[in-house]
């Protein structure tokens, strides 16, 4: 398991990176290549060129907006563990690092590069679109921004057209009314989620969102989330509606996963 | 003879682990010799085809080498002597057929691994492909296509066993038929497999470095398939890591790059990477059973009758061929129990995967599982409990030793007693009432036994009657003591994780009271040690333990007649222990002894032994039928109905090994078996698609127990003595493995009997036990 030949540039800044990535070779941007790392080396992805973004200087920053953070795409799962950036949240972001995967991964993996892969399993693809984040992305043609819920488009599948890179991901302030829980099943200890949910009751904002996640496609968003929340609408039957493409088991999954989610969201105890 | 606190039955801490513990081990990935190259392999893509034609890169001839280029190269081939066997001959690079994928069809070699493997990709192949035969339980189906030529049906070997079936089944009041199935799955130690091969051009042979359990029946099969003398032939196994039985075959990959060295005259290397370990070599366990068993209404198991299927794979492994794992199936699942009739059928059916390769515990695992479940589902049939239906139908402590109705013969042992120690353990009737009061998470509670008996150890009679190519005979050991009074004791088997070289020197300590820190073992290497068939079948602490034991006594009487003159005693009064020789009047260390023999030849007396301080000597147990260790395991487990997850809550293993010589040891083994078969209960699973494909490719697929899905397990020993080998000892290596699945298959339909569901099928996966629980709800 040896990758095919390819030429790696490290790209000092963002601008730089860019030309290399709309040249005629086949091009591919890499941060912390926990995703495209075993895809090299088992042949699957052949890039002629690696553009290695991790120690770009505004991907590696950390902005503070009055609303919203703006964390640069290359700061690692390890950073929000470890409290080593700040959180936009009231907490909500180290507990979800903690539990992507293994600490050897999120040494190096980013969050930038788990959305851009857009694995649909992925901790960070749920958990963004369900705090209602949004993605800075930089191209050929400029600065642009979606909502992740616009970004990714499916399983393995975004908005980024071919020359374009995520630069930042921005989080919006939640203040101490806000709740939260996320909530997933994995078969073993650090391993991809087989079922999640995410709920959001921002009361102050008036944003309250039911997502089920790890669906083998984009997360869907359950209707009527305040009803779901506040216990007047079935989350069985608001599964079972939303999500008809799921064999039956993992559609009992999903349902579990809405209804504990929503369940740790009323006693607060962290999923 | 004494003990001094480091023989037989002491825990002695492991002498290999300095090495091991410090990184100082030595694999085959750790060896760089001079002017090395890398070797890759091209492997197919698909599952059955013809293979039209090999197209090397331009300017790459000199480096691409495929089955053309290896002139008077033969196949592998490994029958079985059992009447009908159909034989396979399996190319070590695919020539006009392709019978699964990963086949290996070409060998590149370069610089680099990374170059070698851009060969690969450079090398074209043509191919038409064929419809694969990709389910057992189709592929004696009269449509399907044929995989070797001249067969008539896709089945290795048809085999069966009978007894007193119609006499005990007439007007049976109780009978209970079901199917089970466990998955296909692929072994996986630390190290993969690993071959570095090349010329000692001085000793005029070829050196085989092989991360193997049996270098002697490597080099045999060497021998054979590249038409060398066996003296020609030199294998080594270094440090292994891991083997399971994975390691235990001669590899299409040694003989290529045996051939590669010979014809190259560079040394060559080639290591497993875990793609080919799971996609294309390490196939094992997929099993499929019908069976039904008969019981009368108070509770005694009448009959068994079963037909079962063993998806052997496209070719016939060597040594141990394509037929062990399902002949066995017939004459191991009886398992611990009574009963006046069986009935059994089963097939080694061929298809388009890699070869099945027999994994720790071997049969005993699926066998287990489909025995063990029947068993509980008879219990509730009757109404009876289930612990309560198997003591009624164990064999007793004082039948022992009993010969079972597939003529088995259990050497001694208590099964009730194991059965009655695991309960006592657990507190079966709190958790019943525990059970009935209903968790407070609404998790459903299930409590689970498996029991059974593992024949370790055994030879020649069993062996001949399967008449495959390799039959253990005497095993044999050399002792020498070097001159400071040191002991080096040589061994054919090899010693990958079964703690031999403390072990062995424990029972060296047992016989001539030497210090274990001064045996130094010799094994894994045709060069240095006395034949062997190597380690498998839970049999090195019996055969290689009582040669050891054997070679020890012979060279203890040399000692004592130097030691009696030296002491002037006649040698019948020394004794050895502590390091030295004691006679009425005096000692003298062992080094002393090692000393004058050395190096003061003067002063040994008239008519001393002249075969000095140096014996070979083979060894057989009392009778070659096999040491018949035991288990019961227990598991209590806690289903989650919301996502179908298992946790297991407490797991408990009552055990009895005979005399254990290194009781830590066992443990270890135990606990690592039972991890093991943890996995084959709950996780590991190599599905395989319609065309052939396996689908668990990585290990992101591929699932592995971690330590985190590990849960403690508490472990009791019975020590009862076998009777057949030399200190009482059995062989215990495989036993862990053996039992999971079925316990924890009984605790999960325990707890999912409620609601009207079972499952059928290992791995538990979550949505098996979410399907079931839904079939459940409608029925």
């Amino acid at each position: 398991m040896k990758p095919a030949p390819f030429d790696l540039i490290p790209a000092r800044t963002a601008a730089e990176a860019l030309p290399h990535l709309t040249g005629p070779r086949d091009a591919k941007p890499v941060a912390g290549s926990q995703s495209l790392g075993p895809m090299l080396n088992l042949r699957l992805a052949r890039p002629e060129l690696l553009v290695d973004l991790s120690a770009c200087a505004e991907l590696r920053a950390v902005t503070q907006e009055p609303d919203a953070i703006l964390y640069g795409a290359a700061v690692t799962h390890a950073e929000f563990e470890d409290g080593a950036v700040p959180d936009a949240t009231p907490g909500w972001l180290a507990p979800i690092a903690r539990r992507i995967a293994y600490r050897a991964v999120r040494n190096r993996g980013t969050i930038g590069g788990s959305i851009a892969h857009a694995d649909p399993a992925a901790d960070w693809v749920a958990t963004m679109t369900g705090m209602g984040a949004s993605v800075r992305i930089l191209g050929p043609r400029g600065a642009r921004e979606l909502p992740m819920a616009a970004f990714v488009t499916g399983a393995l599948s975004t908005a980024l057209e071919p020359g374009e890179i995520v630069t930042a991901i921005r989080v919006p302030r939640r203040g101490p009314d806000a709740r939260w829980s996320y909530w997933k099943f994995c078969r073993k200890t650090g391993e991809f989620a087989k079922a999640s949910a995410c709920v959001l009751a921002d009361p102050e904002r008036g944003e309250y969102r039911v997502l089920a996640a790890a669906i083998e496609r984009a997360p869907v968003e359950l209707p009527d989330p305040e009803g779901l929340i506040e216990g007047r609408t079935d989350p069985r039957a608001a599964v079972e509606a939303a999500l008809p493409f799921l064999s039956p088991e993992r559609r009992a999954l999903q349902a579990t996963a809405t209804i504990r989610a929503l369940a740790a969201l009323k006693t607060g105890v962290p999923a | 003879m004494e003990s001094s606190g480091s023989g037989v039955g002491a825990s002695v801490r492991r002498l290999e682990d300095d090495r091991y513990l410090e990184g100082r081990g030595r694999y085959v990935g750790d060896i760089r010799m001079p002017g090395m190259l890398e070797v890759a392999f091209l492997r197919s893509p698909v599952a059955h085809a013809e293979l039209r034609g090999v197209t090397k890169p331009a300017g790459a001839g000199h480096q691409v080498f495929a089955a053309a280029d290896l002139a008077g190269v033969q196949g592998i081939r490994a029958d079985s002597g059992l009447p009908g066997f159909r034989s396979s001959i399996q190319p070590v690079l695919a020539c006009d057929r392709i019978r699964h994928v990963n086949e290996p069809i070409a060998a590149c070699v370069a610089q680099t691994r990374a170059q070698a493997e851009d060969l690969a990709d450079a090398t074209q192949i043509a191919y038409d492909a064929l419809p694969a035969v990709h389910d057992m339980l189709k592929a004696r189906d009269a449509d399907a296509p044929l995989l070797h030529a001249g067969w008539e049906e896709n089945v290795f070997l048809e085999s069966g066993f009978e007894a007193g079936f119609d006499a005990a089944t007439e007007g049976a009041p109780v009978k209970i038929r079901r199917q089970y199935r466990t998955a296909r799955q692929c072994m996986s130690p630390m190290e993969g497999r690993g071959v570095v091969a090349y010329m000692d051009e001085q000793a005029d042979q070829l050196v085989v470095v092989t991360s193997t359990q049996m270098p002697h029946i490597v080099r045999n099969g060497l021998a054979e398939c590249l038409g060398l003398d066996q003296g020609r032939i030199r294998v080594i196994a270094p440090d292994v890591g891991g083997g399971f039985g994975y390691k235990g075959i001669l590899l299409a990959e040694e003989v290529v790059l045996g051939w590669l060295a010979l014809n190259l005259r560079r040394p060559v290397r080639w290591i497993e990477d875990r793609r080919e370990q799971l996609a294309g070599n390490a196939n094992c366990r997929e099993h499929w059973y019908d069976i039904t068993g008969y019981a009368s209404p108070d509770g005694r198991l009448l009959a068994v009758d079963c037909e079962a299927v063993v998806d052997s794979g496209a070719y016939s492994a060597y040594p141990f061929s394509a037929c062990l794992e399902a002949a066995q199936v017939a004459s191991i699942l009886p398992g611990p129990y009574k009963m006046d009739g069986f009935r059994c059928r089963t097939w080694s059916v061929a298809t388009n995967k890699p070869a099945i390769l027999p994994y720790r515990g071997v049969a005993r695992t699926g066998v287990c599982f489909a025995m063990e479940l029947v068993m509980d589902e008879l219990a509730r049939e009757i109404g009876m409990e289930p612990a309560e239906f198997r003591r009624r139908n164990l064999v007793t402590g004082s039948e022992m030793p009993f010969v079972n109705i597939t003529n088995k013969i259990f050497d001694s042992g208590d099964y009730v007693e194991a059965l009655d120690r695991t309960l006592a353990d657990l507190d079966l009737p709190a958790l019943r009432a525990r059970q009935a009061a209903g968790e407070p998470d609404g998790r459903l509670m299930g409590v689970g036994l498996s029991i059974f008996c593992e024949q370790g150890a055994h030879g020649t009679s069993v062996y001949s009657g399967w008449g495959i190519p390799m039959v253990p005979g005497f095993e044999q050991a050399t002792a020498r003591m070097t001159p400071d009074g040191g002991l080096e004791l040589r061994v054919g088997v090899q010693s990958h994780g079964q703690s031999l070289e403390t072990t062995l020197a424990q029972i060296a300590n047992e016989v001539l009271g030497v210090e274990p820190r001064k045996v130094k073992l010799v094994h894994g290497d045709t060069a240095l040690t006395p034949y062997s068939t190597g380690t498998w079948g839970s049999r090195c602490i019996v055969m290689a333990g009582g040669a050891v034991a054997t070679a020890c006594e012979e060279l203890a009487e040399r000692v004592k007649k130097i030691a009696g003159t030296l002491l002037q005693a006649d040698p019948s009064e020394i004794l050895l222990g502590d390091g030295e020789a004691r006679g009425p009047g005096g000692s003298v260390p062992l080094s002393e002894i090692g000393k004058v023999w050395y190096h003061r030849p003067q002063d040994l007396p008239e008519g001393v032994d002249p075969a000095g301080l140096e014996a070979t000597k083979g060894y057989k147990t009392v009778r070659d039928t096999g040491t018949f260790s035991y288990a019961c395991h227990a598991a209590v487990v806690l289903v989650d109905p919301g996502t179908g997850e298992v946790e297991i809550e407490n797991y408990r293993i009552t055990e009895d090994g005979g005399v254990l010589v290194n009781p830590m040891v066992v443990d270890g083994q135990v606990w690592g078996g039972a991890v093991q078969g943890i996995g084959t209960a709950l996780y590991e699973e190599m599905p395989y698609d319609g065309e052939g494909q396996p689908l668990a490719t990585t290990l992101a697929d591929y699932l592995l127990p971690g330590a985190a899905e590990a849960p403690s397990i508490a472990i009791g020993h019975m020590e009862t003595p076998s009777p057949i080998s030399r200190f009482g000892q059995k062989g215990i290596g495989e036993s862990g493995a053996i039992g999971p699945p079925a316990a924890i298959g009984n605790a999960v339909n325990d707890a999912l009997r409620p609601f009207g569901a079972a499952i059928a099928q290992v791995p538990i996966t979550p949505e098996r036990v979410l399907a079931a629980l839904a079939m459940g709800a409608r029925a």
